[in-house]
């Protein structure tokens, strides 16, 4: 068991996601750097899917009860056991009464603790991960608090080996800079050639306005297409009639501030979406925080699916070396 | 629409990688919104390999799909297929008819709204006031007689798990149209029930909202303890292609309502109907009267 002393800013734990729900409305939440989350369960031996925790700017004090293996991966929150630095992205052994705690956040946004076996929390709707608006998954549906209680579970599939680590080749590199590929689409159609082609070409700021919902993006005004508003589409040149949001999807209420969707987010609304972050980048925008700077790249749908290809292929190559 | 040379335009959009948005018409009407239903409930019969989500909604439905088993390009050849093949004058949908309890001008939602009435459009009366005098409508008991008249579909669910939103089954100039707030609330009620554009809702649990508040629901729409009948088997009760026919109640009934659900013997009142959408588009009328006795008989 691992006791939690101080939870952090906002500690989750969280797997693959809750995929198959969006038909209801439920968003899939879980890791929202899936790479990092995958390199940390197979550093350990575990499942793919095995339940982590995802900890974001600020890490939490963890007291652990019981001998164990982890691994910690994702952006740079430099970790320490009983005060000695340890290395990320390698096998670790924790011993019974030892605590692991964090530095400042150096680089990225998002750190995943993974132990082997597992956190062990029921499975709802056929996932670990927590959500906290509707408070279901991950421990009693919220956020971890200081006293709570880990289980680990048994979801190795393999003996870790300590010390295993992954190539430097494989580690993520973070700066105050960052491009995220976009496939431009959707409702597009509403923005003005003016507002697509600004779009893509100015450097977004970060808002306060940054978590697992989404992203909110400073920057200039959009404009969109002059029209009569078709019916049911309410009135503002933003809105359409409502309809489903991707995963990923950029909105611009009002053409003021874009919005990215994110792993918790609605799942559906009345704003016209102008395009979607590809898979392979919803990993690195996990690891950018307030007041960093994004610059959108377009993208078509072929170099979205390559991009996506080359991180399957990264993790296999990964796990090749590993096993 | 897009229209080109005459002809209506569906469009076919990439979601990135995982997502594909089908908007088969910029307006919304009873009539798409079939269709919608039509192509997405043959899509799920097929049960093709690599598809993860069928998400119909109002106007548009969205498929997402796992790119590592199909190619977005096939899959969108397959869904033009579909569409064609779906004949968009009369499609036979299978549902539940719903009676759905409704406090309207009830303490809770009255609460919530005067708290906001800086972010509405007419700060000086309420919500109901508001919207039963855009609409035309003498007073706010002739505005909720327009809405308990006459069924609505759910049209599509999500924003939130189990939200409906709900299209009246009248014709357009029938249809009630509202404003969203200007600014939206930080607080909205749990069970909540809204209207915005021309779409009512039910909030399932609290938390921030845009839409004008008219009343409470007495049931859940989601219940995470799944203790209630009509959550044993999923959360969220709200089926797209429901029928909700909203039934205006009294306090006293309410009370009685929440006590059921609060001792988990509560259970929507609910009929299975198969019906036409052309009959319903010929003659919203005798449908809602067909309903209604099916539901209440």
């Amino acid at each position: 068991m691992i006791k939690v002393i101080t939870p952090g800013l906002q500690t989750t734990i969280q797997d693959n996601g809750r995929i198959g729900y969006y038909e209801v409305g439920m968003p899939p939440s879980g890791a929202m750097d899936k790479f990092s989350y995958i390199v940390g369960n197979l550093l350990v031996g575990n499942n793919e899917n095995a339940a982590a925790l995802e900890i974001t700017y600020m890490g939490p004090t963890l007291e652990f009860q019981e001998d164990a293996i982890i691994a910690l991966t994702g952006g740079e929150i430099p970790p320490k056991i009983n005060g000695q630095s340890v290395p990320m992205w390698e096998a670790l052994a924790v011993k019974a009464g030892d605590q692991l705690s964090f530095d400042f956040v150096k680089n990225g946004a998002r750190v995943y603790l993974a132990v082997a076996g597992g956190f062990d929390v029921p499975l709802v709707m056929g996932s670990r991960s927590t959500y906290t608006l509707c408070g279901i998954g991950g421990l009693d549906g919220r956020q971890l608090q200081e006293n709570d209680i880990l289980k680990i579970g048994n979801e190795n599939i393999r003996p870790a080996k300590i010390g295993a680590r992954i190539d430097d080749s494989f580690i993520p590199q973070f700066s105050n800079q960052h491009e995220i590929r976009v496939v431009l689409g959707l409702c597009s159609y509403r923005l003005t050639e003016e507002s697509k082609e600004r779009f893509f070409s100015i450097d977004w700021i970060v808002s306060t306005e940054a978590n697992r919902v989404g992203y909110r993006f400073r920057g200039e005004r959009l404009n969109f297409v002059e029209r009569k508003q078709p019916f049911g589409a309410g009135s503002n040149p933003s809105n359409v009639v409502d309809l489903g949001y991707p995963i990923g999807s950029i909105q611009v209420p009002d053409g003021i501030e874009p919005i990215a969707l994110l792993n918790d987010a609605v799942t559906g609304g009345g704003y016209a979406t102008i395009g979607t972050i590809i898979s392979a980048d919803l990993n690195k925008l996990a690891q950018v925080k307030t007041n960093e700077s994004v610059r959108f790249v377009a993208v078509d749908i072929e170099e979205a699916l390559s991009a996506r290809k080359e991180i399957k292929d990264k993790i296999n190559q990964i796990k090749q070396q590993l096993c | 629409m897009k229209v080109r040379g005459g002809v209506k335009m569906t469009r076919y959009e990439y979601g990135g990688d995982e997502f594909i948005f089908v908007e088969l018409s910029e307006e919304m009407s009873l009539e798409v919104n079939f269709k919608a239903m039509a192509i997405t409930n043959r899509l799920k019969e097929e049960r093709l390999p690599g598809i993860i989500d069928i998400c119909p909604s109002n106007s548009s439905y969205m498929i997402r799909f796992d790119p590592d088993r199909t190619h977005p390009n096939d899959l969108i050849s397959k869904l033009r297929e579909l569409e064609e093949s779906v004949s968009s004058d009369d499609i036979e949908i299978s549902s539940r008819v719903v009676d759905v309890p409704i406090l309207f001008d009830d303490p809770w939602t009255h609460e919530a709204l005067m708290r906001f009435r800086d972010r509405h459009q007419d700060p000086s009366s309420t919500d109901l006031e508001y919207a039963a005098r855009i609409n035309g409508f003498k007073s706010k008991e002739d505005l909720i007689k327009a809405i308990t008249d006459f069924p609505f579909i759910v049209s599509m669910i999500g924003f939130v798990p189990g939200l409906p939103w709900c299209y009246q089954m009248v014709p357009r100039e029938q249809q009630i149209e509202v404003p969203k707030y200007v600014r939206p609330r930080t607080y909205t009620p749990e069970r909540a029930f809204g209207f915005g554009g021309a779409f009512a809702v039910i909030y399932p649990v609290q938390g921030a909202g845009g839409y004008q508040l008219f009343g409470i629901a007495a049931a859940p729409i989601f219940e995470k303890e799944q203790r209630n009948h009509d959550f044993k088997d999923s959360m969220t009760f709200p089926k797209q292609g429901d029928i909700f026919r909203y039934r205006s109640i009294t306090m006293e009934e309410y009370e009685e309502i929440r006590k059921k659900v609060n001792d988990g013997t509560f259970r929507y009142l609910t009929k299975d109907i198969t019906f036409s959408t052309k009959k319903v588009l010929e003659d919203p009328k005798a449908f809602s009267e067909d309903v209604l006795r099916r539901l209440y008989s």
